[in-house]
């Protein structure tokens, strides 16, 4: 079957302002709103996109942390995804362990495209999608703001920071999704209470062989430096005039 | 202890990009750094020779194939990874480039990735942003593994000039996918400064209201010798083109001078100007959370204002 597997990811929602905890053990959490990873989202749309087109017959979402997770597989599952995997795992997941986590399961489901997003607003690693691809042997095509599926291989244009990259790549492939791939489709009532009945798969680390090693140890948070608040002038005269004095006109 | 550092350089072909020695400072930053510069081409020279001026950099790899003709993570990412046995640390830059590539080394080394190296605290505990840069994360890499960096360029000065250092060519045996091809880059022509390392930046927000709007924002540009940049919302409008964007997914730099036309500031835009040294806010809106962090903000129209300043220089 011609699949694509889409990986999501839990995180604080986009809109929530970050507090770190005082004692700079981790940041505020609790009671705080969670969503999918917007580029995840984003990833979620293209793979459904791509299915509504006719270029793949089934789109499969993925999420490795805590239970919690489940409620984020939940609305996935109604945007149209067909069915979920949740792996079991506690605790911060490195990107290595999420990458092999993500070959195994990429090797039990031979999809034709694996879509993630480019990074996760949470720890802004960016990593995932190339690990996958390393570790696959396969290509990869990040930052991707146009997708189209030729016989056999992708046509994605990226966003670099020259401009813009347009790369043919093999299937299959890894791509990782940008802000301007699509806007994802809204969530409509029906649709959540038909998700409750999708299958949504729960599997281990330790069932798929892969161990949570530790290679990274997050040691300590705390707060950014924060700027001053500075002055306001009254017009562009006054401006031209603060901007000489500070030497830098 | 010498800790030896790979540093992959970031080029265009003819000449070495600024991101580049800017790493060459952060790996400094790690005692005892033996520093090693490597450039893929299909003709490192003129790269290789600007590498090589840059001061801490003990000697400078070319890796000359013709499939490094442009820069395919895929393609380069084995090469690197052939030559990266003796070194206890891998960088590259934050930037496409260096954030595209460094991962997949990462994984075909199986070491563990440091993205976006703020500062260094010992040869294996570093500080980066995370979400958005609201906070600041010190983590810790596990002994006697490599550590693979990307480097937040807007957190160091550039290297200076030094040298020159020798420049040895590489070679590395092994097969290069194929599932992997360049077609085509689209890169506005400009002629003014890059938007990473200029000193001035100039950026337009949604209240530039068009592509027509931005070009009072290019007019001021041009008489200040500054480059240009946008925020998500201009970008995502259509008013500049993505490589134009400033914030956590476009571009985060720390030019002498930014100045936010029209930009409300939302915190995903903040983290890509914070290191900047003096931020110039022009808004409609008092209340707009950019003057929250402007040294020095001005309330008011920027079709009226912006055309003043102009004038006035």
């Amino acid at each position: 079957m011609k699949r694509i597997l889409v990986g999501i990811k839990r995180v604080v929602d986009y809109n929530v302002r970050i507090r770190v905890k005082p004692d700079g053990s981790g940041v505020v959490t609790d009671g705080v709103k969670m969503s999918i990873n917007p580029f995840d989202e984003i990833a979620l749309e293209e793979a459904l996109r791509i299915k509504e087109r006719g270029g793949a017959e089934e789109v499969v979402v993925v999420t490795v942390g805590p239970a919690d997770c489940q409620q984020q597989l939940r609305t996935a599952l109604a945007m149209g995804a067909d069915r979920a995997l949740h792996v079991q795992a506690d605790g911060g997941i490195e990107p290595l362990v999420t990458a092999r986590v993500m070959l195994k399961l990429v090797e039990r489901e031979q999809p034709l495209l694996v879509i993630l997003g480019k990074q996760a607003i949470d720890d802004d690693n960016g990593q995932t999608g190339q690990l996958l691809a390393a570790l696959w042997n396969r290509p990869q095509a990040t930052y991707a703001s146009k997708v189209e599926l030729h016989d056999g291989a992708a046509r994605v244009t990226r966003e670099v920071d020259a401009g813009l990259e347009t790369l043919d790549v093999d299937l299959p492939a890894v791509i990782t999704t940008d802000l301007r791939l699509n806007e994802p489709r809204y969530v409509k009532l029906p649709d959540i209470m038909k998700a409750k009945k999708k299958p949504l798969d729960t599997l281990t680390l330790s069932a798929l062989g892969v161990e949570p090693r530790v290679q990274l140890k997050a040691v300590s948070w705390s707060p950014p430096a924060q700027r001053q608040k500075g002055v306001l002038v009254k017009d562009a005269a006054e401006l031209v005039a603060a901007l000489k004095q500070k030497g830098l006109l | 202890m010498s800790s030896k550092i790979l540093i992959v350089a970031e080029h265009d072909g003819a000449k070495l990009n600024p991101s580049t020695a800017k790493c060459v400072t952060c790996a400094r930053a790690i005692d005892g750094a033996d520093i090693t510069l490597v450039v893929c081409a299909v003709n490192a020279a003129a790269v290789a020779a600007e590498a090589a001026q840059l001061a801490g950099v003990s000697r400078v790899l070319t890796l000359e194939n013709s499939a490094n003709e442009h820069a395919l993570a895929a393609v380069l990412a084995p090469q690197i990874a052939a030559l990266a046995e003796p070194y206890s640390h891998v960088f590259g830059p934050s930037t496409t480039f260096g954030k595209d590539l460094m991962a997949r080394i990462s994984g075909l080394l199986d070491a563990p990735q440091v993205s976006d190296i703020m500062a260094v605290e010992s040869p294996t505990r570093f500080r980066r942003p995370i979400y958005a840069g609201n906070a600041i994360l010190t983590v810790e890499v596990a002994t006697g593994s490599k550590v693979i960096g990307t480097v937040r360029t807007a957190s160091f000065a550039a290297a200076a000039a030094g040298g020159p250092a020798p420049i040895e060519k590489a070679a590395v045996n092994v097969e290069l996918p194929k599932h992997t091809r360049f077609v085509s880059i689209s890169a506005a022509r400009s002629d003014r400064p890059d938007l990473q390392s200029a000193a001035r930046v100039i950026s337009g927000g949604r209240a530039l209201g068009s592509a027509e709007g931005f070009k009072i924002l290019y007019a001021l540009a041009d008489k200040l010798g500054a480059a240009v940049g946008a925020s998500r919302a201009a970008v995502d409008a259509g008013y500049a083109p993505n490589e134009m964007q400033v914030g956590q997914t476009g571009k985060i730099i720390a030019p002498e001078l930014y100045v936010a036309i029209g930009i409300s500031g939302a915190i995903q835009h903040l983290t890509g100007i914070k290191d900047a040294r003096t931020i110039v806010a022009i808004n409609k809106d008092a209340e707009a959370p950019i003057f929250e962090v402007a040294d020095i903000g001005l309330v008011g129209d920027l079709f009226q204002i912006v055309p003043e300043i102009e004038r006035l220089l």
